[in-house]
């Protein structure tokens, strides 16, 4: 029984898991949710390298597999490495250094997901906490746009609505939730205060909250986006009455009409009950490890993603250098992809541009990305197979654990390999 | 026979079912956890649909055949489509300045449909893969 195990799943990563292991093999999980508990017990694997030989994947070689993807790389004049999500640190780093080695681009999940939510907190700046201050301190909690209950199922429980801490020891009774959002989610149904909003009109909510505050409630009109002035000021009252309240926004914020701008918006409200009592802010980050990405590349390039490095120093536009951005305009010339599913994730026109370029694969599972690589590297699953750092949605840094030994080299470990055949080419062509 | 269309905003996101089976995308448990569309009681009656019939969802960017299922959360006029390569059939490409596509809040037509809904590889199975053999 491997005990204290993380979860690689989502940015909760929960340090409580408990992983049976015999012989070798992982038989049971403890105490993890639905996502966790699947992930860990594992999933159909990609048996062994595979490369597209007249159209179709056939296995080979490792060294064969690593040859392939450096020459793909090499021979590309604007080549995109991208994912990142759900693998450790160690191998950001790694990744980051291919990136400047090839001239190319570099862009992690977070640009399908918390992207906007990045260059909102770029532009305003974030009253932030850790998850086990609101565990232990906040006594009004407010989802935004998001729905632990299906994305982070036990976020509720262990550290913000219904956790209890040190000084919330009432747990959920001695605290107040506010839940908004366009459909009565299962979250929602845990609110005290539900604000039903129409798609889109996040700003113009977060916006009529802030005039509120302000004391300026009454150039408000009195329907806002589907949602009653009064209901509007009840839930004001509810934030300034609050000894110490959070505000844990969703995709539902950020995915919505307005984008970067909701979340900029969010953060002003922030800012202005901050004049009243203490409220924090923080993103409910999906894959277990994309905020560490934003972190390694962060501190390594001075960008949290889409950084480019064909002008020699990192460059980063959003709009211009994301991966969505360099695919639907056809710039794109090559495309590692490393811990994560752009085919399934990305909307089928960028899709699109991904079937014309040669594509390279590096993920323990087979998924829809496989069908369109070219090459297609196995690696073992980091926080079963393979240890390293992540970054929990708040920030704090996690060393995630190796339970079992795997038969696959770890992701770090092939994009080293690439990276030593790339520099070994040289740049004699 | 008269085709019942129902006007809606289209957005898409995370289930339980979705996350359990993300990391095993080829399996029959994620075409089950991703290949639907859920309504409003009110929208799922107006469509005039059979219990668990399909229904074919087209935005300005493409159109795709998903079940149909009723959600008692939603308002009339949102349906959801979990977060996934049928939902991404008919999102956004454009990324406003930021990056990210269009996830949530297409606007979409919707009706009834006797067209089965493609598993995951028939949905791909038309990208001619014109890169990479070369090198």
């Amino acid at each position: 029984m491997a005990e204290d195990v993380l979860c690689p799943f989502c940015g909760c990563l929960c340090d409580d898991i408990k992983v049976e292991v015999e012989e070798g093999h992982i038989v049971g999980v403890k105490r993890a949710c639905k996502l966790g508990s699947s992930k860990i017990r594992g999933h159909e694997r990609t048996k062994a390298p595979m490369v597209r030989e007249g159209g179709e994947l056939v296995e080979t070689t490792y060294e064969e597999a690593y040859d392939r993807a450096a020459r793909i790389l090499k021979d590309a004049k604007r080549p995109l490495l991208y994912g990142w999500c759900s693998t450790v640190c160690e191998t950001h780093k790694k990744g980051i250094l291919l990136a400047e080695e090839v001239g190319g681009v570099i862009d992690s999940t977070a640009t399908v997901c918390h992207g906007p939510s990045i260059i909102g907190i770029e532009e305003k700046g974030l009253a932030g906490s850790t998850l086990g201050q609101i565990k232990n301190r906040a006594d009004l909690i407010v989802f935004w746009g998001a729905n632990p209950a299906e994305a982070h199922p036990r976020h509720t429980q262990r550290y913000s609505s219904n956790s209890s801490g040190m000084f919330t020891p009432e747990g959920r009774k001695g605290r107040k939730v506010i839940v908004v959002d366009v459909r009565e989610t299962r979250t929602a149904k845990n609110a005290d205060k539900f604000l039903l909003i129409r798609p889109g009109t996040d700003y113009e909510v977060i916006t009529a909250l802030r005039m509120i505050v302000a004391g300026k409630g009454e150039i408000i009109p009195e329907m806002v986006a589907g949602v009653a002035k009064s209901d509007l000021e009840e839930a004001a009252e509810m934030m300034k009455a609050a000894r110490f309240g959070a505000i844990l926004f969703g995709l539902g914020m950020t995915h919505s009409r307005g984008r970067y701008k909701n979340v900029d918006n969010a953060l002003s409200l922030v800012a202005d009950l901050n004049g009243f009592t203490k409220f924090v802010v923080m993103a409910m980050r999906g894959h277990y490890n994309v905020a560490g990405f934003g972190q390694v590349c962060a501190w390594e390039t001075g960008f949290p993603m889409a950084v480019d490095f064909s002008r020699g120093a990192p460059y980063f536009n959003p709009g211009e250098t994301a991966a969505c951005d360099l695919l639907a305009k056809r710039e794109a010339d090559a495309m590692m992809v490393v811990a994560a599913d752009p085919v399934s994730n990305f909307p089928r026109a960028i899709v699109e541009g991904m079937a014309e370029i040669p594509v390279v694969q590096i993920d323990p599972f087979p998924n829809p990305t496989t069908l369109l690589a070219d090459v297609v590297i196995p690696s073992a699953v980091c926080g079963v197979e393979a240890e390293g750092t992540a970054y929990r949605m708040d920030g704090l840094s996690l060393r995630m654990k190796k339970v079992i030994d795997s038969p696959y080299p770890t992701d770090e470990e092939i994009v080293q390999n690439i990276l030593d055949r790339v520099r070994r080419l040289g740049d004699d062509n | 026979m008269m085709v019942i269309l129902l006007k809606a905003i289209m957005i898409s996101g995370r289930t339980l079912g979705q996350g359990a089976s993300c990391e095993a995308k080829m399996s029959p448990e994620f075409f089950k956890a991703t290949s639907f569309c859920t309504l409003s009681e009110e929208d799922y009656r107006s469509l005039g649909i059979s219990e668990e019939g399909n229904v074919l969802v087209r935005t300005k960017f493409g159109e795709v055949v998903v079940s149909a299922k009723k959600d008692e959360g939603l308002p009339p006029g949102v349906i959801f489509i979990p977060m996934g390569p049928w939902a991404n059939a008919i999102v956004g490409p454009e990324t406003g300045g930021c990056g990210t596509p269009q996830f949530k809040g297409v606007e979409a037509e919707v009706e009834g449909t006797k067209m089965p809904v493609k598993d995951v590889r028939e949905l791909f199975a038309d990208l001619k893969r014109t890169g990479g053999e070369a090198s």
